[in-house]
């Protein structure tokens, strides 16, 4: 299946070849959890401090589905 | 020696220092500004009136050598935009040379007999009143300029440009930044309006040969002190190279408009599909790109973490400073537009004119739903700050503000509470921060309650942003951790580090507990923060305000809001929780 990943802020360091907010679409098999495709994409846990499945909060441990929008985030705040 | 109060009388042009009296010895900045407004300002008095004063107040350690990221100066006031208590809070200059004097603070109070307008020029051995007419007209940019000329020790300018010359609602107060442009304000309430009304263009503060801070306990200070630098550049948000330095605050944009909460298009959307071209990553390239301006700039001395930034034009020349995601949202995502060039012409139009950005970006939004203006047109909206500057008509109704720009367009959509505009974080889309906009005692404000940091960054835990659950609970917390910090002086942005890292958390408090001498801990922060609260919610009701003011607009409850499409669904009853104490 596939998913779309976008990484922002200081996560793009691990992954350059990507505009902002460009996704990178990664073929993954069906099972494959959000931490797993963290690591496979090269980002450090203890960077990520949230990820995002389709707008909403997600956990490392869950499942992703095919056309999955995936966002992983480091610590931010602000305004 | 102990602090003073600086009272200023605009009627006979007189000035005299006051012991702190015993009842507000344990206060500074917010805490100090609000308890000063309560007792001395008639909450049903007219904001513009001759009853109504401005209250300046550094925190408790701004001035102190070395404690990090603490320039912060409370402004307080009765609002004109939202007729309740106001303190509005801003980085810059201004904070330590005040407490550099030996000042808690500045209260400026009556009007001047003759119409004239002055510029206030305080220093060790006391006040000028100086005539102010050849500054009058005059924008903010130029205003420091002449008056950075004029006293020649770098001086802290707060000032208001010509919005705040003609009273309207809109009007904030700037404070210079280190390189003397205007971009610090003290945005929110209109403020402003209430400066100009005593007749001040702008208050000039000298700390030269000043006494300097007191320091009850240096062993404790240091301490605390270094515990709290510890934790802030040690924290992945707010340490060298990390978010805040690296993209400024505009690195929230990309990451709300993912989470369904960037209001777009005068908050009829949740998303901006132009959202990466206005962010903080954005601003990073052009600055690399262009050559000019900069990221990681300290809005004042002393500051760890640099947040802000210079914005350069396409030339490489430093444009404005700063471009915050606040202001990139509402003069940007909330227009349809997403140009960032044009974004900062916009702020520095308002830096220029005095006006709060994020009221300035929502009221244009206003109007352009109102059809006078097509949503994403850059040029009209740039335009529409000419019709300001010249005090048009039309000029004249948009500096009043959102809720006035509303009624005069016949728009419904009116996303105020307490008729203050919401910041850059949509209610529907999360729940905790609409609780803060609707019942803190300032009108709609994401600072008074950050409830973003656990619902969207993970920061000092993590909770569901669009579920109601514990939202009252979670919010007065914040709202009570917020008054204490807008007290110390401290960015708010130290917040961040401290509510993921206790060891930070108990230095903040022992580096209070070390300036004052008063018994503080880390466990007393929202006890203290809940006292500041009472007084505040006590001014309101005493002006007239009930549970009818700490509710969200309308529309809300029936327009679904895109992506998530949902509705404002925390019931008013849970509302009412937040401030139940008060009155108990």
């Amino acid at each position: 299946m596939q998913v779309e990943v976008r990484v922002f802020a200081t996560l793009r360091r691990y992954l350059p070849e990507l505009g902002i907010s460009e996704p990178k679409v990664v073929e993954v098999p069906q099972g494959t959890t959000l931490d797993q495709i963290r690591e496979m994409l090269g980002l450090p846990a203890e960077e990520v401090k949230v990820i995002m499945v389709n707008h909403l909060q997600a956990a490392p441990e869950d499942r992703a589905a095919d056309g999955d929008r995936i966002t992983y985030i480091p610590a931010v705040a602000g305004g | 020696m102990a602090r003073k109060i600086l009272r200023i009388k605009m009627d006979d042009l007189s000035y005299k220092y006051e012991e702190v009296p015993s009842k507000w010895a344990k206060w500074g900045g917010r805490g100090l500004t609000s308890n000063i407004v309560a007792e001395e300002v008639d909450p049903t008095c007219h904001p513009l009136g001759p009853n109504n004063k401005l209250v300046i107040a550094p925190g408790w350690v701004s001035g102190t050598p070395a404690a990090p990221s603490s320039g912060r100066t409370s402004f307080g006031g009765k609002s004109p935009l939202t007729g309740g208590i106001k303190e509005s809070n801003s980085g810059g200059t201004s904070s330590q040379k005040i407490a550099k004097l030996g000042l808690a603070a500045i209260i400026l109070e009556g009007m001047p007999k003759d119409s004239k307008w002055y510029v206030l020029v305080i220093t060790k051995d006391g006040v000028k009143f100086e005539e102010a007419n050849d500054l009058l007209g005059k924008g903010m940019y130029e205003v420091d300029e002449i008056l950075w000329k004029k006293y020649p020790n770098k001086p802290a300018i707060i000032g208001i440009g010509m919005v705040g010359e003609k009273k309207l609602s809109n009007a904030g107060i700037s404070v210079n930044d280190p390189e003397n442009k205007p971009g610090r304000y003290a945005g929110r309430g209109g403020l402003g309006a209430v400066m100009g009304a005593r007749g001040v263009k702008a208050i000039v503060v000298d700390d030269t040969g000043g006494p300097g801070v007191e320091i009850a306990n240096m062993d404790l200070f240091k301490t605390g002190r270094k515990k709290l630098t510890d934790a802030i550049t040690s924290h992945d948000l707010t340490k060298p190279g990390g978010g805040l330095n690296s993209y400024g605050t505009n690195v929230l944009m990309n990451i709300i408009n993912e989470a369904g909460g960037l209001p777009t298009r005068n908050f009829s959307a949740g998303y901006f599909e132009g959202a990466s071209k206005i962010s903080g990553e954005m601003i990073a390239e052009t600055v690399e790109k262009r050559g000019g301006g900069m990221t990681g700039h300290g809005c004042h001395t002393g500051c760890i973490i640099k947040c802000s930034n210079i914005y350069p034009d396409e030339d490489g020349n430093d444009l404005v400073s700063p471009v915050e995601y606040e202001t990139a949202m509402s003069l940007g995502s909330n227009c349809g537009i997403d140009d960032l060039d044009y974004i900062a012409k916009m702020t520095y139009q308002c830096d220029d004119l005095g006006l709060d950005t994020i009221e300035a970006g929502n009221t244009i939004a206003v109007y352009m739903d109102s059809g006078a203006l097509e949503f994403g047109d850059k040029e009209g909206a740039l335009s529409l700050f000419d019709e300001i500057r010249q005090m048009t008509p039309l000029g004249r109704i948009l500096g009043q503000g959102v809720k006035a720009t509303a009624e005069a367009f016949g728009v419904f959509r009116v996303p105020t509470i307490k008729g203050q505009s919401m910041p850059a974080y949509e209610p529907r889309a999360i729940k905790g921060i609409g609780v803060t906009y609707a019942t803190t005692p300032m009108g709609a404000d994401h600072t008074a309650g950050y409830t973003i940091a656990p619902e969207i960054a993970g920061v000092g835990g993590k909770v569901d942003p669009l579920s109601d659950e514990g939202k009252s609970e979670l919010s007065l917390t914040f709202q009570a951790a917020t008054a204490f910090i807008d007290s110390t002086g401290y960015c708010l942005f130290i917040a961040f580090p401290i509510l993921d890292i206790p060891e930070g958390w108990a230095g903040m408090a022992e580096s209070v507990a070390g300036v004052t001498g008063q018994s503080i801990t880390g466990d007393d922060v929202i006890s203290i923060g809940k006292e500041i609260l009472k007084v505040e919610r006590d001014f309101n009701t005493r002006a007239g305000f009930t549970a009818a003011d700490d509710r969200p607009p309308e529309f809300m409850r029936y327009e679904k809001l895109p992506p998530h499409n949902e509705v404002w669904t925390v019931s008013d009853k849970a509302l009412d929780e937040v401030f139940a104490w008060v009155n108990s």
